[in-house]
């Protein structure tokens, strides 16, 4: 109190600012320099990474296909109900003709087709063959005629309905193919029993990814502990038996597993010469998912190895002498000594190889048959053979939210602290 | 000072080689292996020699061509100039106006009876943007060591599994599999599109197919059966007859060709909608010479696809190296239509949504 009652005033710094605005400044200045540090970084991921990632994920819900081909069909069906069971008047007609005159010369009206098959089956066939005849159409008060004589789609209630229903600049119903649902005339519904897929390959994707976490631990742990025991000349030629496979290409380890793994292989050769499996009884360990676990825990063991094993070469090794110096048993020296301090390996290891293993496409694609594949195999499909990316991208979202939740959980479970990759 | 001459240099040098390259170089894109070769030997090269100065560059994606127009179309930057995809891939290219429409008469060179490309190709041109190139099919193929004695003569084969015991290959869609479905469950040829647009037709056909089930090895790459034929693996599989040529007369295997049943499909050309004058020209230059009557006959040698001119098909000739006659195994060929198949495009451009999503349930379960 009393020192402070000399003082007038705020410090000053030696150039006669105030002490606290020049330190601001050298601050602010630091910060800008190490911004400009990692701009490069920040600018190319942002530009390389988030941006399009962000716009796939937005056309998850984007439609404006819909409403930008036929602005007036859709004006003139808000009157309309949707569940009237009878076709729209002559105005929702005369509206259709006149934004399909303007779309078949821009081509649009094709595209459109693309859009609403994904919906109803049969719009793009009905759109394309509309399109060929709808400039021979006269306006004489009687289109509704003439478009059902084109395509007698035209005449059914539900073509209108899917119109309608789909106007929006967004929608919901590529979220709502992908957990299995649909937007019908009576609202949401789930879809029959013989087209439900997408639900069920989640749960697959999630089991199988957690199996193979699981083995690539138990063939790992002991992996690492032995790199991490032995001395430091030994462990260096098994590191590069766990390193070779790892810098071999993906596609190489894959094939071989096909040949190794098929029923006139390898392994199912060598049985039979044993005599331990008959000709005609020989196992099938590929196109299945006994072959997407075995050939996936191959190629992401060292995931699990490699951080297993740094964490483990921090642990001292007086701790396991201390341990039965006091009367420990073996397995009691590791379990309540040697493992709890391996745990943060475990956690960095589990996540690498689950978070990898949830979103792998190639191999589970190669030796995964149909019962072996995972959600991210359909996401490819509809990135680059049915082009319905509207979907792909909703089933992507989904698989990102499941990755975050289960991240989140974990956290809560494990607590991220606990994860050490060294 | 003189790191900033070089660099100088060095950029008006690439400058000027960019320039160059743009005026020279024409991207094509095509499926790669023994194909891409048979065009490179029938098509690239003596158009590279009658144009000088024209350089061609292979590009093997066109299994992704679809999704890479688009997205090209989409960045507003399309690097492709002239691209091959099956029929079906170029109706999709067409309805979402990735591909330009073609005036055949105009930009095909005519027969050489002079009637017009247009009567020549006939009723394989199924869209405005596509110029057909060859005629192919996806048929059986079966070891004959594995038969016994009495070799399949039918497709039906396939779902004999009393007759003809093991595994079978079908490819992972169903395009083919549901029409040869229906055709072994008793449906006419003539009604097999009209009972599949139905939902009992399509239950029809799944319940044959699940016959087999347990027996299919599904495959996605057309390489897939050749090898597991080749390995033993299965005793009939439905793959390219192009495929199959090589397997057989080339590769020498114990393996027989299934001609019954055979489906056809057509493989041809597109150009990317938004071409700058320039490329347009080019590529369409290049397509008038490429799908003439000869070297659409020339590209036969190389491979066993069918031409799909008319007018090309007395023109085929021997195989290059093997010195066989090509005739018999085009799939056109008068001795292999017994009983065959056209890709029927409109039906599937309107069910592949909804019936590949059921048929992926069905595998899926």
């Amino acid at each position: 109190m009393a020192n402070g009652e000399g003082v007038s005033g705020p410090i000053l710094a030696a150039d006669g600012r105030p002490l606290k605005q020049s330190l601001a400044r050298a601050l602010r200045m630091q910060k800008m320099r190490a911004l400009a540090l990692i701009a490069p970084l920040l600018i190319f991921i942002l530009v390389t990474f988030a941006a399009p990632i962000a716009d796939m994920l937005f056309r998850s819900i984007e439609n404006s296909i819909v409403p930008a081909t036929l602005p007036l069909t859709v004006k003139a069906l808000e009157d309309w109900d949707d569940a009237s069971g009878k076709p729209p008047g002559e105005e929702a007609f005369a509206a259709l003709h006149k934004d399909l005159l303007v779309a078949v010369d821009a081509k649009a009206h094709t595209k459109l087709g693309s859009r609403l098959n994904y919906e109803q089956t049969g719009i793009a066939s009905l759109l394309r063959k509309t399109g060929r005849h709808v400039k021979r159409m006269k306006e004489d008060g009687n289109l509704a005629a003439q478009f059902a004589k084109v395509h007698k789609g035209w005449a059914d209630p539900e073509t209108w309905g899917t119109v309608k229903r789909f106007s929006g600049s967004h929608t919901s119903g590529y979220f709502l193919n992908a957990v299995d649902a649909r937007l019908g005339s009576g609202g949401i519904e789930a879809r029959p029993d013989n087209e439900r897929i997408y639900i069920f390959l989640f749960e697959r994707t999630l089991f199988l990814s957690i199996v193979i976490t699981v083995s690539c631990l138990l063939i790992g742990y002991p992996v690492a502990f032995l790199l991490a025991t032995l001395p430091m000349r030994t462990s260096n030629v098994l590191m590069i038996l766990v390193l070779l496979p790892f810098w071999t290409s993906l596609l190489v380890r894959t094939s071989a597993w096909k040949v190794l793994l098929q029923q006139q292989g390898v392994i199912n050769d060598t049985l039979v010469f044993v005599g331990l499996v008959a000709d005609d009884a020989r196992l099938a360990m590929i196109n299945n998912q006994t072959g997407t676990i075995i050939a996936m825990t191959h190629i992401l063991l060292p995931f699990m190895i490699l951080p297993l094993y740094s964490v483990m070469r921090t642990i001292p090794p007086s701790y396991m002498r201390a341990a039965k110096s006091l009367g420990a048993t073996d397995w009691t020296a590791f379990w309540r000594v040697y493992f709890p301090q391996s745990v943060p390996g475990i956690g960095a290891g589990s996540i690498l190889v689950f978070i990898l293993s949830i979103g792998y496409y190639i191999t589970p694609e190669l030796v995964g048959g149909t019962s072996g594949t995972f959600i991210s195999n359909r996401i490819a499909y509809h990135i680059s053979s049915s082009l319905n990316w509207g979907l792909a991208a909703a089933l992507g979202v989904i698989l990102l939210i499941v990755v975050l939740v289960l991240y989140w959980l974990y956290d809560r479970i494990v607590g991220i602290d606990n994860v050490k990759l060294g | 000072m003189r790191l900033r001459t070089f660099l100088a240099a060095g950029a008006v040098a690439s400058v000027a080689m960019a320039g160059a390259a743009q005026a020279e170089d024409m991207t094509i894109v095509s499926w790669g292996g023994a194909y891409s070769a048979s065009q490179m030997n029938a098509y690239h090269k003596p158009y590279m020699e009658m144009n000088e100065g024209v350089n061609i560059i292979n590009d093997e994606s066109a299994a992704e061509a679809v999704a890479k127009l688009r997205a090209m179309a989409e960045a507003g930057n399309t690097t492709w100039d002239v691209v091959d995809v099956v029929a079906s891939d170029a109706i999709r290219l067409c309805d979402e106006g990735l591909a330009m429409e073609i005036d055949v008469d105009s930009v095909l060179a005519a027969a050489p009876d002079g009637s017009p490309a247009s009567k020549d190709f006939g009723e394989f041109l199924v869209t405005p943007c596509f110029v057909p190139q060859i005629v192919y099919s996806t048929t059986f193929g079966y070891r004959t060591d594995l038969v016994g004695d009495t070799p399949p003569k039918n497709v039906c084969a396939v779902f004999d599994l009393e007759n003809y015991p093991g595994k079978r290959s079908l490819e992972k869609r169903p395009i083919n599999n549901m029409e040869w479905a229906l055709m072994c469950d008793g449906v006419a040829m003539a009604d097999i599109y009209d009972v599949l647009a139905t939902e009992e037709g399509q239950a029809q056909a799944f319940a044959k197919l699940d016959t087999i089930k347990d027996e299919v090895v599904w495959w996605s790459a057309g390489a897939d059966t050749p090898q597991l034929l080749a390995d033993g693996e299965i005793v009939i599989g439905s793959t390219y007859n192009g495929r199959l040529f090589k397997l057989i007369e080339e590769d020498k295997q114990p393996v027989a060709m299934l001609w019954d049943g055979q489906v056809f499909d057509l493989d041809g050309w597109i150009v990317p909608a938004n071409l700058s004058d320039e490329r347009k020209k080019r590529a369409l230059h290049y397509l008038n010479f490429a799908t003439d009557t000869q070297r659409l006959a020339d590209q036969a040698k190389y491979i066993s696809y069918g031409p799909a001119r008319a007018s090309s098909a007395p023109l085929v000739g021997k195989h290059a190296s093997l010195g066989i006659e090509m005739g018999p195994h085009m799939p056109n060929h008068p001795d292999n239509l017994s009983n065959t198949l056209l890709y029927n495009y409109e039906f599937w451009a309107d069910y592949r949504d909804d019936i590949d999503a059921k048929f992926q349930t069905w595998l899926a379960k």
